[in-house]
């Protein structure tokens, strides 16, 4: 909805004037198209980056510890599923900082001193919170339908509320509207201070009631059934997401704070597996996310700073997304690569060893030579794939080129090569013996699973199943191997005794 | 017996609820068997308890007396309301009618003394978190809230994972468990607080047979240690094995008893078989008239 918003600003760029219904957007949507972007010449970097205003330390100050603190908080309600709540919330603070602007001067408060916005942006966030939980208790709606409800109607009422504030004689309302996008530049100390306070305030709450919330997260209905009020649990959690929300919305903005309270939590997953540490990550992610873009926002000051931390931020994410240690992209690609890499380990040892027992003399077989092109049609691999494979085993010593294009093993590669087979037929006979697999598929349901047996299971397989391994060291097959048919098509001489291969191979051993 | 004055059901209001009035004859009488004595002491007494959902009854008017030291199966078909009948004894569901006395008190008094087994599936087994965090979960309420878990709290919590046959996975993360191990893990947690009645959900449903058969033992020795327990189990055969009696559910109880009494072809078939057509369509009525309103 918010994109929306923005895009018919920007739509409308040309006539901007004319519109008089979107009065609050007016501001922002000038501050977005009318200005120009100066690029920064390397003195303004430097000014920043050497933190030289004594605004933008405070600004950094600020955002920097709003970052630790959503950070902190997001990582309980990004487990608790309930991120989306967090939005909702935020764009429910709108009205009631409309509301604070008018009804401040009848209570006899400055309408526009930060601590009376806020709190009329509390107040209607919590009225927020509680429509979402009534929406979603006392009808039959879900708990979606409740969030975009709760988050479309205060939205539309808070800019409703905004304009006519822009239409109010004593208004001077200017700068209401930086909390829809965020405006770091208007920042000063005491705001920075209150968000110290509020971020501090967050961070105890969470280490005092950390085992608490996490049991909540991990099973609810656990928490329950130990006494834990469960509803207040879960308030407390929305109140936490209330006070970053309320001390976010200066610098970051109602409709970016969602992004504050989920990325860092979403990159920090991708870290590590364990929970304290994924909240330590989370919230450095944060807060750097507040430095670097309040130092953009200062660098760029026409820029919403809502917008420059959220792209930080993102940034950081799609960082973690791929590099990250536990479950990035490039790990899982790289953990499949060495699974597969060994998958094909093992299916060219127990090859050779299929091949050489044939010829009866496994057992002793270390420096027999095997035809390299028996190896390439016992599988449907590449030659290249199967070449990379063997250049890998020779190099670990398994294995030796001979000067005919064929290969054979070493001792090492003898004894690894029968502990393969020797596991895969054990693996066969379970199959055969106790899960009523048909023998004619039981190869490739053994080849399925065996790349992932324990030493553990080999033994219990070995103790289940009584079986010795023969003089060999390697069980007999339960079925007639599949080498023999590549025997075949290679050519029956070639296994009879004659190791010389046909010469076509030649060629295409390198 | 706590049913029989509240009994306007078994007067024949709803005579369709026949089943009922039966299985209350039937109970009453292995109730003056065992004598009056124990009633004080039941582990568990649960009377006319009635849960809804949005008006939609899910049980019915279940009544249940579980004696000491037993193992108590919980068999029904999909939807009977087995895991419903655990979360309302622990008040984890709102009940709409019912009472419902672990050794006869409310179960917020004795809360301490009841351990839970919840569904396997119930939680996010990629949360991260690692085994011995989730063993010690069983001990938060003793470590009090704000109080930070110490090591003697672990040492308990290795304990119980050694009892469960798992010591050695206690660092690991609990998303690279398999599903026997997720289980030990759950009844590891339950064992940690050394409770006297335990309830546990489906702690059979798809483990291996190693971890079945390092499930029953440990009942066993619950058992012994003259615990009592109730297991919401859907493999019937291994029901008489594993079981000292049984209650058949199927929206209300259907039968409930010592299990070589109970466990019958006739009580499985009125279980799983027929279903109350009038119970059915009073409810469908319910609906109807809520829809309206």
């Amino acid at each position: 909805m918010s994109v929306l918003l923005l895009l018919t600003v920007f739509t409308d760029g040309v006539q901007i004037s004319d519109i008089k219904l979107h009065a609050p957007l007016l501001a922002v949507a000038e501050s977005l198209t009318n200005r120009s972007i100066a690029w920064p010449d390397w003195e303004q970097w430097k000014r920043v980056l050497q933190l030289q205003d004594y605004n933008t330390r405070v600004v950094m100050t600020g955002t920097g510890l709003l970052g630790m603190a959503a950070g902190l908080v997001g990582s309980f309600t990004l487990l608790r599923r309930r991120a989306l709540m967090g939005d909702a919330l935020s764009h429910a603070t709108l009205p009631g900082v409309g509301l604070a602007f008018l009804l401040a001067p009848y209570l006899g408060l400055n309408g526009k001193s930060l601590p009376v916005l806020l709190t009329g942006a509390a107040l209607s966030g919590i009225v927020g919170v509680a429509a979402i939980l009534y929406i979603r208790n006392l009808t039959r709606l879900k708990e979606d339908a409740a969030l975009g409800i709760v988050l479309s109607v205060f939205f539309g009422a808070g800019i409703a509320i905004l304009t006519i504030v822009q239409q109010v004689p004593s208004g001077h309302a200017a700068g209401l509207e930086s909390f829809i996008y965020g405006k770091t530049a208007s920042m000063i100390a005491s705001d920075a201070q209150l968000i110290a306070v509020a971020g501090l305030l967050s961070v105890i709450i969470i280490a005092l009631l950390f085992k608490e919330l996490t049991l909540l997260c991990f099973d609810e209905g656990f928490a329950g059934s130990r006494g834990y009020p469960v509803l207040i649990l879960d308030l407390l959690i929305m109140a936490l997401v209330v006070v970053v929300t309320i001390i976010g919305l200066q610098a970051v903005g109602l409709v970016l704070m969602i992004a504050l309270l989920v990325i860092p939590a979403a990159a920090a997953r991708f870290w590590t597996h364990d929970l304290k540490r994924m909240m330590l990550i989370s919230s450095g992610i944060g807060g750097i996310g507040g430095l670097a873009g309040s130092a953009m926002s200062a660098v760029f000051p026409n820029l919403p700073s809502g917008a420059m931390i959220v792209i930080v931020c993102s940034s950081l994410f799609f960082f973690s997304l791929l590099f990250g240690r536990s479950r990035g992209v490039l790990v899982r690609i790289a953990r499949r690569w060495e699974l597969n890499r060994s998958v094909d380990r093992q299916h060219l040892l127990r090859g050779m060893y299929e091949l050489l027992e044939a010829r009866e003399s496994a057992a002793g077989s270390a420096g027999i030579s095997v035809p390299y092109l028996q190896l390439l049609r016992m599988r449907t691999w590449s030659s290249f794939r199967l070449l990379r494979q063997i250049e890998r085993c020779r190099h670990n010593g398994l294995l030796v080129r001979n000067d005919d294009a064929g290969l054979s093993l070493t001792e090492a590669g003898v004894v690894e090569a029968s502990r393969l087979a020797h596991e895969h037929r054990l693996w066969e006979l379970y199959l055969i013996t106790q899960a009523d697999v048909a023998p004619g598929r039981v190869d490739q349901a053994a080849d399925a699973i065996e790349h992932v047996l324990e030493p553990e299971l080999i033994a219990q397989l070995e103790q289940l199943l009584e079986q010795q391994r023969t003089s060999g060291g390697v069980v007999a097959s339960p079925h007639p191997l599949e080498s023999s048919a590549g025997q075949r098509a290679a050519g029956q001489q070639a296994v009879s005794g004659d190791t010389s291969p046909p010469p076509v191979e030649k060629g295409r051993m390198p | 017996m706590t049913g029989t004055d509240a009994s306007p059901v078994g007067d024949g209001t709803i005579q369709a609820a026949d089943p009922i009035v039966r299985y209350r004859e039937a109970d009453q009488s292995a109730g003056d068997g065992r004598g009056v004595v124990v009633n004080v002491t039941l582990p568990l007494s649960v009377s006319d308890l009635t849960v809804a959902w949005h008006r939609k009854p899910v049980i019915w008017d279940v009544d249940l007396q579980v004696q000491p030291g037993q193992l108590v199966g919980v068999v029904g078909p999909n939807g009977a309301g087995k895991s419903t009948l655990l979360k309302a004894i622990m008040d984890l569901v709102p009940k709409a009618s019912g009472r419902v006395e672990i050794f006869g008190q409310s179960y917020r008094q004795s809360r301490h003394r009841v351990g839970y087994v919840p569904q396997r599936e119930s939680v996010d087994w990629d949360f991260p978190i690692s085994v011995l965090d989730v063993v010690t979960m069983g001990l938060y309420g003793k470590i009090g809230w704000c109080m930070p878990v110490l090591s003697k709290h672990r040492e308990i919590a290795r304990r119980a994972l050694e009892q469960v046959g798992i010591s050695e996975l206690a660092n690991r993360q609990i998303s690279q468990l398999s599903g026997g191990q997720q289980q030990r893990t759950f009844l590891a947690r339950a064992l940690v607080q050394d409770a006297d009645l335990y309830l546990m959900d489906e702690p059979f449903a798809a483990v291996d047979a190693a971890t079945e058969k390092a499930i029953v033992e440990i009942l066993r020795e619950m058992r012994k240690a003259g615990k009592t327990a109730l297991v919401i189990h859907h493999d019937l055969p291994t029901v008489p094995e594993y079981f000292d009696s049984v209650v058949l559910l199927n929206m209300r109880v259907v039968a409930s008893g010592p299990t070589k009494e109970v466990f019958t072809r006739e009580n499985l078939e009125r279980t799983y078989g027929g279903r109350l057509t009038l119970l059915d369509e009073a409810t469908e009525a319910m609906r109807r008239r809520e829809r309206t309103l």
